[in-house]
């Protein structure tokens, strides 16, 4: 057992946790705040991915900016007394959730990858941004990307705004 | 027993299923749309692992983490003004009652 081999460990015991929590929990708020924390332990499961700059996004955009947004969309749809109860669908949706996992287990276990020996590549930022920006990149994707984010900030606005 | 490809995907394929359940089953809106966060970092985590094991140096896994970001960030803006836009007219996000578009 080496320490990456126990951080993941760690990290997914907690991240799994959490998000059990975010759906078993009655209170949305304490719902909202394990969701904080799993999104802290998949940054934590990015580190050991040695996806540097991967994780430090997750922090600054998941738990810094979503979370947030999510917080105060709780706040404002004052029905926190009223809880998340779990609608009649309960039992099919365990059980569609469970055969799902089934499948998909057995699959990526008998799946045989071809897995690279290479050592992965670190630091990634640089890499990264060549790979996104350079030649053969995502420039069109990234273009599209950015409307995209105007359009949901304008679409946001409109929606919320008083009439 | 070293991690391997296989761990990582199997937690991804556990949050998914978490995901999936929160969606379906639960009644308000706002942790339905927690849940479908909770299953697109799911996915991300199977980009970046594929990413990590297969090929190490390429980083393709890791673009499609960032754009699937783009992508949550801005579901999760329109989503919640959505819900804040169905308070304000209805009083409820319990997602049961919002059946104005159900026949």
């Amino acid at each position: 057992m080496t320490g990456l081999d126990i951080a993941f460990g760690v990290l997914a015991i907690v991240g799994i946790a959490a998000a059990l929590a975010v759906v078993l929990l009655r209170d949305v708020f304490r719902a909202a705040l394990s969701l904080i924390l799993c999104f802290l332990s998949v940054a934590g499961i990015y580190v050991t991915l040695s996806a540097d700059f991967l994780a430090a996004v997750q922090v600054l955009i998941y738990v810094g900016a979503i979370s947030v947004l999510i917080i105060l969309a709780i706040m404002l749809t004052r029905d926190v007394q009223r809880g998340s109860p779990s609608g009649r669908l309960r039992v099919p949706a365990f059980i569609v959730a469970i055969l799902f996992l089934g499948v998909v287990s057995f699959t990526l276990i008998n799946t045989p990858w071809q897995i690279s020996g290479l050592a992965p590549l670190e630091p990634t930022t640089a890499a990264l941004a060549s790979r996104l920006f350079g030649e053969g990149g995502f420039i069109l994707a990234i273009e599209i990307a950015a409307v995209l984010l105007l359009a949901a900030i304008l679409g946001a606005i409109v929606l919320v705004r008083e009439k | 027993m070293a991690i391997g490809l296989e761990h990582y995907l199997i937690l991804a394929a556990i949050l998914f299923s978490i995901g999936l359940y929160g969606a379906l089953a639960k009644r308000n809106a706002i942790v339905i749309l927690m849940s479908i966060e909770i299953m697109l970092i799911a996915v991300s985590i199977t980009m970046v692992a594929f990413s990590r094991y297969i090929v190490p140096l390429l980083l393709t896994g890791q673009v499609f983490a960032i754009f699937i970001m783009v992508v949550a960030a801005a579901e999760a803006a329109v989503g919640l003004a959505i819900i804040i836009a169905i308070y304000r007219s209805r009083e409820t996000v319990d997602a049961t009652r919002i059946d104005l578009m159900k026949w």
